[in-house]
């Protein structure tokens, strides 16, 4: 994973719940590049032709709530979206998350910082955001260690794969 | 400790459990929908070969039964292939219903198991005492490769329920209000423990609609104390081998919230979120193109029974669709033989498959753009049951069956004994 992340933002408002990330009549879909072009679909039908590989996601509290389908998290990631930010996640959209290697960061009141195509750097390690078109520094809440490692180690599937080596 | 802290104790192999640690715990049952072909991608890309434990793993053919597409239809035949290749007996096909229902129909939701089912409303089988939560394709395959996963112990809120609720409110009227006080993320990565004199007075199948939408609050478990109640109907269906685990005195929790049901009034869910609650009568007169009755959260045959009795000798108004899915093969043999199914159908009811069926948008009853649906189900989000510029309210079955009498939403308390 990249230590610094650099990329323009997408931001959403809160409770965006995962049949807006990915609806629900996509779900048959399998692979992750078929996957990644309904991404957002159920909240804004341009974010797939807008979006550009490491580009950023803003968003309010509750980002990801709703179902357990991994194809949020999956067609995020295979959109080319590097980050999510958002003032908090559901918390099963977060394990699916951090376990494919997605990096998500809590940051209390960034959608009041940051709009829609802001450049924003993002060190996810330390959860420091700069806002480089407003120059304003944030801080993100520290990510933890054991989500760190699942994060360095390109996702889990890759660490149990190790383990069993 | 909380007895839900107990249960992941006991899974972890270890004494004491504190609410923010991490621990890594062996799960008593994972489950498997047909909506997630990843987890058998995970499963094979984590270089797994054979399951770890076929006997505690269960796949459910419940979100496309039967399938409507053929992509649809690949998936299922390659859950099947894996399956009968693996050893796994618990092969729940598209003539079971949905995963929740069938586990407990068949009595595999306990008190003190360990549950893990890559379906977000699995918070259900709380309502047994179990600890169960909804997970993502590629946990549940870390489960068939390892046969444990990770756990973050939650701190627990409990919430009291004290009064009597009148008549035409029920427990999902409850719940809705609840939310609609507390919030969609109110109870993020914590568990919610329900008590109080109402719990009494609610079902088993009362009980597991308050736990299943504690998902709607963000909850990762809920918990209702094993009874009376909850050992009758466990023994009615011979399951005696389970382990109840108390919660300790001096445990304390997060938060204790009581609510007042005596003068509490039927509930519903605006669009377009679970939290946007207000009481039924602000919104009585709306128009509806679709009732909804059924899922995982309302359709069990206590639900099929009320909307029965709501119908019976009446039939809905021809402007709007009512679609009636059992929650499972056993509820809709149940509700055969009761005549309900007889009541319904003649009321003008569509029956379809049990099983997820229209709730999340994947067939047997879509709603156009523009269409406004009542429904019994759990969420309302914008799309969730097909056209986004749909309209989706939350209500009780009760509710539900007396709206599609109408054609717009309607109290059912007029229409009940």
């Amino acid at each position: 994973m990249e230590k610094e992340l650099n990329g323009k933002a997408f931001v959403f408002s809160k409770n965006i719940d995962t049949d807006q990330i990915y609806p629900g009549r996509y779900l048959a879909e399998t692979l992750p590049e078929n996957i990644g072009r309904h991404a957002m679909k159920g909240a804004d039908q341009e974010f797939i032709r807008q979006v550009q590989p490491g580009d950023i996601i803003v968003a309010g509290t509750n980002f990801g709530c709703g179902s357990s389908r991994e194809h949020a998290a999956i067609a995020l990631k295979a959109s080319g979206i590097s980050v999510v930010l958002a003032e908090s996640f559901g918390r099963i959209f977060y394990r699916n998350g951090i376990n494919l290697g997605l990096p998500l960061i809590v940051v209390p009141g960034i959608t009041a910082q940051v709009e829609t195509g802001h450049q924003l750097s993002v060190i996810v390690e330390t959860g420091w955001i700069v806002n480089q078109t407003t120059g304003k520094q944030i801080k993100g809440d520290q990510i933890s260690e054991y989500m760190f490692t699942i994060l360095d180690g390109g996702g889990i599937k890759n660490l149990i794969h190790k383990q069993y080596q | 400790m909380h007895a839900l802290e107990k249960i992941l104790a006991k899974a972890a192999d270890k004494g004491i459990v504190e609410a923010g640690e991490i621990v890594n715990c062996k799960v008593d049952m994972a489950g498997i929908n047909d909506l997630y072909l990843q987890t058998l991608h995970s499963f094979y890309e984590m270089g797994g070969e054979k399951v770890f434990s076929p006997e505690k793993t269960i796949v459910f053919l419940d979100h496309y039964a039967p399938a409507s597409a053929i992509d649809q239809a690949g998936n299922q035949k390659k859950f099947r292939e894996f399956c009968w290749s693996q050893g796994i007996k618990k092969l729940m096909d598209i003539n079971q219903g949905v995963c929740h229902q069938i586990m407990a129909d068949k009595g595999y939701s306990k008190p003190g198991q360990l549950i893990v089912i890559t379906d977000s409303h699995t918070t259900t089988h709380g309502a047994f005492g179990a600890f169960s939560t909804g997970v993502g394709a590629t946990d549940l395959a870390i489960i068939l490769r390892t046969g444990s996963l990770w756990f973050r112990v939650p701190k627990i809120i409990r919430i009291h329920l004290t009064g009597r609720p009148p008549k035409g409110v029920f427990a999902k009227d409850i719940i809705l209000h609840i939310i609609g006080e507390l919030g969609a993320d109110f109870a993020v990565y914590k568990g919610i423990e329900f008590t109080g004199p109402v719990l009494q007075m609610l079902t088993v199948s009362e009980r597991m609609a308050l736990c299943n939408m504690t998902t709607e609050m963000g909850a990762k478990a809920s918990y209702i104390q094993p009874d009376e109640v909850t050992r009758k109907f466990l023994g009615d269906k011979g399951v005696c081998d389970y382990q109840i685990f108390e919660t300790d005195t001096n445990y304390r929790y997060d938060e204790v919230l009581t609510f007042e049901t005596t003068h509490l009034m039927p509930q519903l869910a605006i669009p377009h979120s679970v939290d946007n609650v207000a009481p039924l009568s602000e919104h009585v007169g709306q128009p509806i193109d679709q009732a909804f009755l059924g899922t995982c959260t309302g359709g069990r045959v206590q639900d099929l029974s009320v909307a029965a009795q709501i119908l019976k000798g009446r039939r809905i108004d021809p402007r709007c669709r009512l679609v009636v899915v059992p929650a499972s093969k056993q509820v809709l043999l149940e509700a055969i033989e009761k005549g309900y199914i007889h009541t319904l159908v003649k009321a003008g009811a569509t029956m379809v498959t049990p099983g997820c069926s229209a709730c999340l948008g994947t067939h047997e009853g879509i709603i156009s753009k523009g269409e406004v649906c009542i429904a019994s189900s759990s969420r309302n989000f914008p799309g969730r049951m097909g056209h986004v510029k749909g309209e989706i309210f939350l209500a009780s079955p009760a509710s539900v069956a007396a709206s599609a009498l109408n054609a717009r939403i309607t109290d059912p308390s007029q229409y009940l004994d």
